[in-house]
Parts: C-alpha cells; structure tokens; sequence
C-alpha cells in the first residue's frame, strides 16, 4: 500500500493514466482535419457487465485528465476533482466507472501543439487546427466507443467541462441518461469573451512567443502565460472572497515602499499563481482552450434559440451554479435551465450560496455536495440492478 | 422566500384534495415544493409531470433524494423564467401569505398555468379572532406558530379577501375547501368556511 492511501479510505490511490490512438480522421468544425490522434485517459472503478455504470467528466479550460487521485506520492498531484470523486464521494468509484480524457489540443498527454506532427518530425505549434467542444465530443464517442460504452450513466463537467456535457446532450441523446452541468453557460458573453481576448494577447504578444512555434526555438512565452493565468485566476474568485483572503495586507512589511515590486499580498499570490501555472501548462494549449470557450453556442445555429438547440436532448439534467460566480453567472445557468423545461426535459436547478466565485465548483461546499450526491444517488439507482457491480458491504447505504 | 407557514407537511387529507382536483397525466408546477412530497404523491397517484420550485438549499437535495425535478427559484423574483400556458395546474401550497407580492405572484400563476391551486391558512378562523377580540394580540397558533415581528407570513388574508381579489384579478374560482389543519370537517366549515376555516383550499383560472 502506498503512503498516500495508507490511512485514507477514501482516496483513489495513485493512478496510471492510459492511453488511446484513433488512426482514422478528425473532421473538425472549423473545416481542418486531424489526421489520428492519441488522447489521454484516467479511469476510476469497475466497469460493470452491462457496461452501464459509466460517468464520464469532462474537464474545463485548465485541468487535464487527472480528475481524481494521486499522480505519484507527493501530496501536490492530487486530482483537480478528487474533492468530488472517489470512493463515498459524490461520484463513487464503488458504484461507477469514471472516466476523464484529456481534451485534443491539450497539453496533458493528448494530441495537442505540443506533439510531433508526423508530417513534419516537429512540433505542430501554430499549425495545429483549432478544435471546438463540438470537437472534442467527438473525439470523447471515439474513446467512449473503445471502452465499449454506448450509453454513459452520466457526464459531468463544470465551466467548459459544462459545455461538453451540454453538447453530449444535443449530439449524442440516445448515449448518456445523465446531463451534470456545473458553473456553466450555454455561451459566452462578450465580457468572457474580452477576458480570454486579454489572455491571448497577453500571450501572443511575449517576445517569447515566435508565432507560437517557441518549441523550436527552446523558450516558452512564460511572461504572457503567467499574465494571461493572473487575469483568469482574479475573474475565477469573487471581489468579496479576494477582499476577506488578501484585504490591502502588505508582503512582509509594515509600510509602502513606493515601488513597483510586488507590495501587497495579493500581488504575490497572483504572480506565485501565474508561475506556477507556467511551468505545467502549454500557452498553445490555453490559447485554444479559451477559443474553444468563445466559439461555443450550440444555439447559433437555430436562430440564437438555446430551446431549439437542446430539442434532441432526452437525457435528465441537473445543473448548478454559484452565486458569486460572475464568470459564468448563475443567470447563464438558468437560461440553461429555461430551454430545459421549455423541451420538457427532467431538470433540477440549484443555485448554491458560496463566497469563492467560479472556482467554487472544484470546492467541498457541503449544499453543492449534498445536491450532488442526492443527484448520483439517483443516477445510480436508475441503473438497471441487474448490472450493478458487486458493493462491499461498508457502502451500502451511502 | 420565506419559511413554510409550519415545518409539517401538508396532511393527508389536504393532500387528497388537491389529488382529487389534478387531473391525470397533467403538467404541474409547485410554487414552495419544500421537500416534494406533493409531487411525487401527485406523479404517483396521477402520473403527473412538472417542477417543483422552492428556495432552501436543503430541500432541493430532498426533492432530488424524492425523484422530483425542482429548480431552486426566489419566487419573490416572479416566474418569468418560464413560459406562459406551459402547465396545467400551478399549485401554491401555504406559502402565499409570506410572497412579498401576493397579488403579482397570482396573475403569474395564470400566465404559466391554465389553474392555479392555493391553499393558505385563513386568518378569520375562530380561535384567530378569538384572540385578537379577547387579548388584543396577534394570533399565534399551531398554524400560525410565530410572533408579529418574526414572522415570514407577511400578507395573511381570509377567505374572504381571497375570494375578492380573484375577481379583481379576472379569476374564476372553480371549487374551494375549508379545512382544519387536523383534517376533519363538519357542518360548520360547510356553511361558514370563512370563520370555521382554518386552512382554504381553492382551485381557479382566468374567466373566459
């Protein structure tokens, strides 16, 4: 037994990711084609007999396919949602088989700018095609048809990881029963959209960056990545939540030093943030992640009318927002729920208190998780008994 | 919104009669669905469809633990969320003495539903008047379990004020009932349910 579980009865361990190639084709939605591509997995659980028992999560702009448990024994490389999954969390590996992909273009191990483009021996960088969440659903049916699941018990995402689950529903009704949609919108709104903008820029703009082909010439646009991540991080926490974390506290001293050095607490902590985050993200990768966010509005092609978009979902849905989340609004969310019950779809809609804005929904916040954990008690129960896996006693009940 | 009139659920005899007034197979609407027990009841009994709305984070996971889809709603902040004539009946049960605007949430009741079903509890019963004639105080009941300055039921009316506001409002009440809240009636609630009464029941729509 490893250290990391040793004393811990609800920690999935560390995991080994797999991995996956399709050789065929990708035609994506802007018109570019992938030729083969690889896409990076974790799994969590027992897939039953039935193949009945899966939950797929789909990750947001940041994360990767590491969703739960351990990458190697250190504490830091715990999954981005192990709050959430695991065995008796909400989504429980004792009843499920969960699975997270890496999403094309990423940089966790799929496919992505990142990769050797076999063509060329180098890497794509520019050249790689922009991918959209309709995309990399796609691509998430290729995976789900080698894991020999046509129907998912649910799909869980949150932020963008909201809007694959979304587009599942509309493209895929016949494969999910479950439509788990968190801190998300049915599309952006132009201030998203100035933000991932700034981003951008921020990026596009470092010296470093050489048309995004920095591989090749041994940099990595990290100025840019770290503005463009200290951006993000401020719009993913509430005004409130920054005021109670950081206040005007100053960083080891007592008075201004009338410098441009970092002076306040929250200076520090965004720009530590920003570091961080350069050092295991691709700025291609976030370029096309925040792409994929602007372009997503499943309702642009019936009239900007979401309920004529969602009118071949069948699957029941319930979504959640935060109210300080004013990235993706709680109104965003509603507006989801509206063309929902306008195709009287099953739909349940909780909008939960919490001080930490967008971030909230990679959060224990104890109403979010009882919510969720009455929700896939029921995704749970309906599936067919028959094809349950085999419990231990100690689970029954939870 | 405010808290249910009184943390028990509706009895069964209550229960009934909203049953008995939905007709099967309908498309329902539950304004303070509280934990959904009325739904399920009514999905059960009546194969019946619909969302239960209601504000408290705890009873959104207790409608989801009962099967019910409920969408966590301020209905203070009205219905406009949802389209008109897209339910059969909209039920409001003992919560529209603590909506902050009774008469508006009614007239939404109707845009998004053909009926509407409220039950309230009727501030003309006896022992009400009883104690505001005999101590000159507010009543405080089993129904009515809180102090003037505490409580959440912020526009209480009788039967009779409710009768008269729906036809203001262009309604046509269909059927009503005087209960008590223990569930037995008698030859009193019949003849005068407006000081018998101790909970209505009333089922109305628009006029033609």
């Amino acid at each position: 037994m490893i250290a990391i579980n040793s004393d811990n009865q609800t920690s999935l361990g560390i995991i080994e990711p797999k991995l996956v190639q399709c050789q065929e084709l990708l035609e994506l939605e802007s018109g570019g084609v992938l030729d083969g591509y690889q896409l990076i997995y974790e799994t969590y659980g027992e897939l039953n007999h039935a193949r009945s028992n899966g939950i797929l999560i789909c990750h947001a702009l940041s994360s990767d396919h590491h969703a739960a448990g351990y990458r190697d024994k250190s504490e830091k490389s715990i999954g981005w949602w192990d709050t959430l999954i695991g065995p008796g969390k909400p989504i429980d590996t004792n009843r499920f088989y969960v699975v997270c992909c890496n999403n094309l273009g990423g940089c966790g191990g799929s496919t992505g700018p990142a990769s050797v483009d076999p063509k060329t021996s180098k890497p794509f960088g520019p050249n790689f095609p922009i991918v959209t969440v309709e995309d990399w659903v796609n691509s998430q049916a290729f995976l789900s048809d080698q894991l020999g699941i046509d129907c998912w018990a649910a799909v869980v995402g949150g932020s963008l990881g909201g809007m694959q689950v979304l587009e599942w529903s509309i493209k895929f009704p016949q494969r999910l029963k479950n439509a788990v949609v968190i801190a998300s919108a049915a599309k952006l709104s132009a201030q998203n959209i100035g933000f991932n903008d700034v981003a951008r820029q921020a990026i596009r703009t470092d010296p470093d960056f050489h048309d995004g082909d920095y591989y090749q010439h041994g940099v990595t646009p990290e100025r840019g990545l770290q503005i463009a991540r200290m951006l993000g991080h401020i719009t993913y926490l509430s005004d409130d939540m920054m005021a109670h974390k950081f206040g005007r506290n100053l960083r080891r001293k007592e008075k201004l030093d009338y410098q441009y050095n970092p002076e306040f607490e929250v200076e520090s902590y965004l720009r530590y943030q920003g570091e961080r985050f350069v050092n295991k993200f691709d700025a291609n990768t976030y370029l096309l992640m925040t792409k994929a966010l602007d372009y997503f509005n499943p309702a642009a092609k019936q009239h900007d009318n979401l309920a004529n978009a969602l009118a071949t979902a069948t699957a029941n849905f319930l979504v959640v927002s935060f109210s300080s989340d004013w990235r993706f609004a709680p109104e965003r969310s509603r507006e989801i729920v509206r063309a929902l019950h306008t195709n009287n779809l099953n739909v349940s809609y909780a909008e939960i208190e919490s001080v930490h804005g967008h971030d909230s929904f990679l959060l224990e916040i104890p109403d979010y998780f009882k919510i969720m954990h009455a929700y896939m008690a029921r995704v749970y129960q309906a599936i067919p008994k028959e094809c349950l896996p085999e419990e231990s006693e100690a689970h029954h009940g939870q | 919104m405010a808290n249910k009139l009184s943390e028990t659920n509706l009895s069964r005899y209550d229960l009934q009669i909203i049953c008995d007034w939905v007709e099967p197979n309908s498309k329902i609407m539950d304004l303070g669905c509280g934990d959904g027990s009325l739904l399920k009841h009514l999905h059960t009994s009546k194969n019946t469809t619909g969302y239960g709305l209601e504000l408290n984070s705890e009873k959104i996971a207790q409608c989801i633990d009962n099967g019910v889809n409920v969408i966590q709603t301020n209905l203070d902040k009205g219905l406009s969320y949802f389209d008109a004539n897209s339910f059969d009946f909209v039920i409001l049960s003992l919560t529209l003495q603590a909506m902050r605007d009774p008469k508006r949430l009614l007239a939404e009741m109707l845009r998004v539903g053909t009926q509407g079903i409220v039950t309230f509890p009727n501030f003309a019963y006896w022992r009400n008047r009883l104690q505001i004639a005999l101590n000159g105080k507010m009543p405080v009941s089993e129904e009515l379990p809180y102090k003037w300055y505490d409580t959440p039921n912020i526009h209480l009316c009788t039967i009779n004020d409710f009768e008269k506001l729906c036809t203001e409002l262009g309604f046509t009440i269909e059927s009503s009932v005087a209960v008590h809240s223990n569930g037995k009636t008698n030859i009193g609630l019949k003849t005068m349910p407006n000081l018998f009464g101790e909970i209505a029941l009333c089922r109305f729509r628009k006029n033609d």
